[in-house]
Formats: C-alpha cells, sequence, structure tokens
C-alpha cells in the first residue's frame, strides 16, 4: 500500500500534521495510532489550560484532542488504531502490525514521526532503598485516576516539580488523598509557576526545593519515604533528613523521547534533546522523514506542539508532491546558557519570512538578553525579563538576517543586559 | 502591596497588587492579569476539572468540568457533587452533567464525547 505521507502517532502532534498535510494537498494520508483512540496524552490530562495561544480559549486536554478528531473528520485521512509500529525502514517503508490487520507494510512517500515522549522512572534515577508496590510515575497515576478510574493512593509524596507531578498533586487532593509533600532535586521549580500557583499554594502542599528522596522503606506497599536536603552539587545532606509515612510515590522526573523507531532509522540524533536533529521545515537527516512534537524536543505547551507540527505535515505534503527543500545549511550553535535549540539546522532559501527558533536555558536568570551571532557579528537580539529551564524560549529570525550570515553557522548566546 | 503570578495562561506573570489604592494591578502581560490581579485578592475563583463514572463508554470515566469558575472555598462542595453520578455513553462534550453546583449558577459539564 502507497501513501502520500504516513503519520506515525496519534496524539496532538500527529493530529495537526495530519490536518495540515491534508490541508496542503496530500492526498493519500494514514496515521497509525496504537492506542484503543485518538488524542494521546491529552485524553488523561482532564486539566484546563489548553489552547490559549491556538484556539484562543481554555480548553481542557480531551476538548483540544477533541476539536482536532472533528477537524480530522472532515478530511480523507485514514487512521489505524490498536497498530503498533515496529520498524521505519530506510526506504520509508514502515511496518506494523494489529490484531486486526496483521503484519503490513505501508509504503510512504514521506514520513512524520510523532510518537510523544514516555516518561522517566525510579529506574533512570536510581532511588536507594525497598521496591514495594505504590510507586508510580505521574503520568501513568494519571491514566489511572482519569481514565481508568482506579484511585491509586492516600498518603502521597510526589518526587519532581514538573507539570505532571503538580497537576497529580492537585488531583489527587481533589480526590481525597493527603499530599504531604512536592519534592524537587533542583534550587527552582521545574513546573510552570502557574502550576505551582493553582496546584500546590492553593492546597496548601509543601514544595521542597534542593530535596530528593534518598530512601524508600515497605515491604509490601511503601510506608515510609525519607527525604534529604541536597548541597549545591546536588549531594544529600546527612543529618537533614525527613521522614514521611505515605503509601504513594509519584515521579515526575522527565520526558524521555521515544525514539527507538528513528534510530532504527538511521536518522542522525541530538544528545541534548535525544531527539531528531531537525531543519527548519522539520525534516531530518534522512529526506522526506520528519519529525514534530515532544518525540524532537519536550514541549510545556500542546500549542506550540501544534503549530511545529503543522509546519511539519504541510512540509511532508510538499515533499510527497516532489517539492524536496535543499540548499546550504547554517548550523545553528548554542553559546552562553543555551542548552539546544531546535532546529538544529536552517536552510535559508527554504525560509519564507522569517524562522522560529525554540531554545531553554540552563538555570534561573533575570533581565537578560537573547543574541542571534554570526561569528562577533551580532544579527539581531530579544530582551527577557525572566528566563528559566522549565519555560522553552521562542524567537523569530527573520530571514533578513540570516541572508547577512558569511559563515555556515550562527549562535544564540544569552548574555546579561 | 501583595505580588502574585498570574495563572490566567502559562506565561505567568508577576503581578503587584496595590490593596490601599483600590487593588491596581502592574506588571500584567495583558487585561486578563489585570482582572485575576483584583479577583484573585477580593473573590478568589478557579475553574476544576474532575471526572464522573460512565457506563458503555470507551473508558471508565468522564472528564467534567465547571463551565465557569467558582469561589475557590466551594471547591470541595462541587466535587462533592459528583460522587453519586453515573451516566450512560452516549454522552457529547458541553452536556449538562450537575446543574446549579451550590447556587452558583455554574454546572458541571462534560468535556468530552464519549
Amino acid at each position: 500500500m502507497k501513501y502520500d505521507v504516513i503519520i506515525i502517532g496519534g496524539g496532538p502532534a500527529g493530529l495537526a500534521a495530519a490536518c495540515a498535510a491534508s490541508e496542503k494537498g496530500a492526498k493519500k494520508i494514514v496515521i497509525i495510532e496504537r492506542d484503543k483512540e485518538l488524542g494521546g496524552i491529552l485524553n488523561q490530562c482532564i486539566h484546563n489550560g489548553f489552547g490559549l495561544h491556538y484556539f484562543k480559549e481554555e480548553l481542557t486536554g480531551p476538548e483540544y484532542a477533541g476539536r482536532f478528531v472533528e477537524m480530522l473528520r472532515k478530511t480523507d485521512v485514514e487512521v489505524k488504531l490498536d497498530t503498533m509500529v515496529l520498524e521505519v525502514g530506510q526506504d520509508k517503508v514502515v511496518h506494523c502490525i494489529s490484531t486486526r490487520e496483521g503484519y503490513q507494510a505501508l509504503e510512504g512517500r514521506s514520513i512524520v514521526l510523532s510518537m510523544g515522549c514516555r516518561e522517566r522512572t525510579r529506574g533512570a534515577i536510581a532511588i536507594p532503598g525497598d521496591r514495594p508496590a505504590g510507586i508510580f510515575t505521574a503520568g501513568a497515576a494519571q491514566r489511572y485516576v482519569n481514565m481508568e478510574g482506579w484511585m491509586c493512593g492516600k498518603r502521597v509524596v510526589i518526587l519532581g516539580s514538573g507539570d505532571i507531578g503538580l497537576i497529580m498533586a492537585r488531583r489527587m487532593t481533589l480526590e481525597g488523598a493527603k499530599v504531604l509533600a512536592c519534592v524537587e532535586l533542583c534550587p527552582y521549580s521545574n513546573g510552570l509557576n502557574r502550576n505551582i500557583v493553582q496546584c500546590l499554594n492553593d492546597y496548601n502542599i509543601p514544595l521542597y526545593l534542593s530535596h530528593t528522596i534518598t530512601d524508600i522503606q515497605g515491604k509490601e506497599r511503601v510506608e515510609k519515604v525519607v527525604v534529604s536536603k541536597v548541597d549545591e552539587n546536588r549531594a544529600p545532606i546527612p543529618g537533614s533528613e525527613i521522614v514521611f509515612d505515605c503509601d504513594t510515590v509519584l515521579l515526575s522526573v522527565g520526558l524521555i523521547p521515544e525514539n527507538e523507531l528513528t534510530r532504527s532509522a538511521g536518522i542522525a540524533m541530538d544528545r541534548r534533546t535525544n531527539g531528531a536533529i531537525v531543519f527548519e521545515n522539520m525534516e531530518t537527516s534522512v529526506p522526506g522523514v520528519f519529525g514534530c512534537g515532544n518525540v524532537v524536543h519536550v514541549h510545556d505547551l500542546v500549542d506550540f506542539v501544534t503549530a511545529e507540527s503543522m509546519r511539519a505535515g504541510a512540509a511532508a505534503a510538499q515533499y510527497a508532491v516532489g517539492q524536496e527543500a535543499g540548499g546550504p545549511v547554517l548550523e545553528v550553535k548554542t553559546g552562553n546558557c543555551v542548552t539546544y535549540t531546535v532546529p538544529q539546522h536552517i536552510r535559508r532559501e527554504n525560509v519564507e519570512k522569517t524562522v522560529e527558533v525554540f531554545f531553554r536555558v540552563d538555570n534561573v536568570y533575570r533581565d537578560m538578553v537573547i543574541q542571534v551571532k554570526d561569528g562577533e557579528n551580532l544579527l539581531c537580539q530579544f530582551k527577557r525579563e525572566h528566563m528559566a529551564p522549565g519555560e522553552m524560549e521562542k524567537i523569530v529570525i527573520p530571514r533578513v538576517h540570516l541572508d547577512k550570515v558569511q559563515g555556515e553557522n550562527i549562535t544564540i548566546t544569552v548574555e546579561k543586559q | 502591596m501583595t505580588n502574585l503570578i498570574c495563572i490566567v495562561c502559562p506565561k505567568g506573570c508577576h503581578l503587584a497588587v496595590d490593596e490601599e489604592k483600590d487593588f491596581e494591578v502592574t506588571g500584567f502581560g495583558c487585561a486578563r492579569g489585570v482582572d485575576y490581579g483584583k479577583k484573585e485578592l477580593t473573590n478568589p475563583t478557579r475553574v476544576i476539572t474532575s471526572t464522573v463514572k460512565i457506563q458503555g463508554g470507551i473508558h471508565k470515566r468522564l472528564p467534567v468540568k465547571t463551565d465557569r469558575d467558582i469561589p475557590k472555598g466551594m471547591i470541595s462542595q462541587a466535587m462533592a457533587l459528583l460522587d453519586t453520578v453515573e451516566l450512560t455513553s452516549p454522552v457529547k462534550v458541553g452536556e449538562v452533567v450537575v446543574p446549579d453546583i451550590c447556587g452558583t449558577g455554574a454546572a458541571w459539564v462534560a468535556s468530552r464525547d464519549m
């Protein structure tokens, strides 16, 4: 079976890519989704705050997903549910299986990778202690509580101040649990400020910054958790232990882009994002294969996933009708304070008026200026009052500045104002 | 003077509200921040989301939300109203699940089709 565009993953990224590809005129499009419905993680994010940028109103996760599913229904996009992709070949053949259709090899003119993320687990951060029941990643607990109808704890300690952890602190409280503490290794929160306010402060849940879990005790079920203060090198300080009597630990300690398919397809990866290296139109190092959403880099806001994925979907549709992007490549280098950028590569000829560059900083800063430089030459700059690792930054660079670049790279750097 | 973080959107503007100047708000990025700052110190409200039991749907729980913000102090009473609700599929997004929450005029509504 031959398709113009094959989209792997039917979450917010895949949905937006499909809508955009269809609008750009791609005829035969398919979304392959491993769950039993479209929408991905949005279906379990029942809280509100989605869509302020894209829909200009405040929606819950299921409502946001529902809007896109509705848009998709008006197109001819085919959807394969309960279908798992095993491999993406270098020849752009997608190998997948489902109980309904068995094994299939689908050939795509272009492919969009939109598989999203999975959560870091206890194993990934090596928490010492016993291994009883009652230790969940925050997202798994969210699915149990919000979709499957299982309450998963009564007295809860949350490790990590990522947004999912904060949202679950409120959710567990509303469902009758006692959330004893939210414990964060860094001296600052990794979640959005608004979530500290409306999820922790509203319910008097204490946030312990510069603390971590140093022991979990319990035979069958979690019984006690030991929390210690950490020094500036993030090493636990002996004597600072606080013991919490609890039955549940939720982990909100980061997301890992789910890139097994990307790697096995031989696509060049970025060690900083754990995602594919992409060009300005979200194309990867393999021509005709695009990436978008959390599988490329972890976003804070679904609205930005949507915008990025629409660019990927549109570019995939263009590639499918033979409009390949090309031309000389500018590498985007990271300067002071900048941990990564997306895109990592820009092809000037393929930039219409502006190019958006996303990145994160490595610490909390005040009164900074973001500079885009060609060697020592300043191309443009953007002021910021407040920057934090938990808040993705976006700058819009006009093409006229890129046209002035003499060398083969530009540098994004953050300096004191 | 009270310092607040605006929760209207993910930007999280740092607001300062002056109680002595009729709750004058500074530090906002948009007009909604002005409303929020004033309201947060006079009558704080929140939109609440939760789930209810549903039979015959793709999942066992249907997500619901209050169709407008309700006073912060009423959150637990509003939550208690959902304990006994049991719906049967199909339900459409926006359908009223519990009308008039504790006399506020706000309703619990379904936040997806199921």
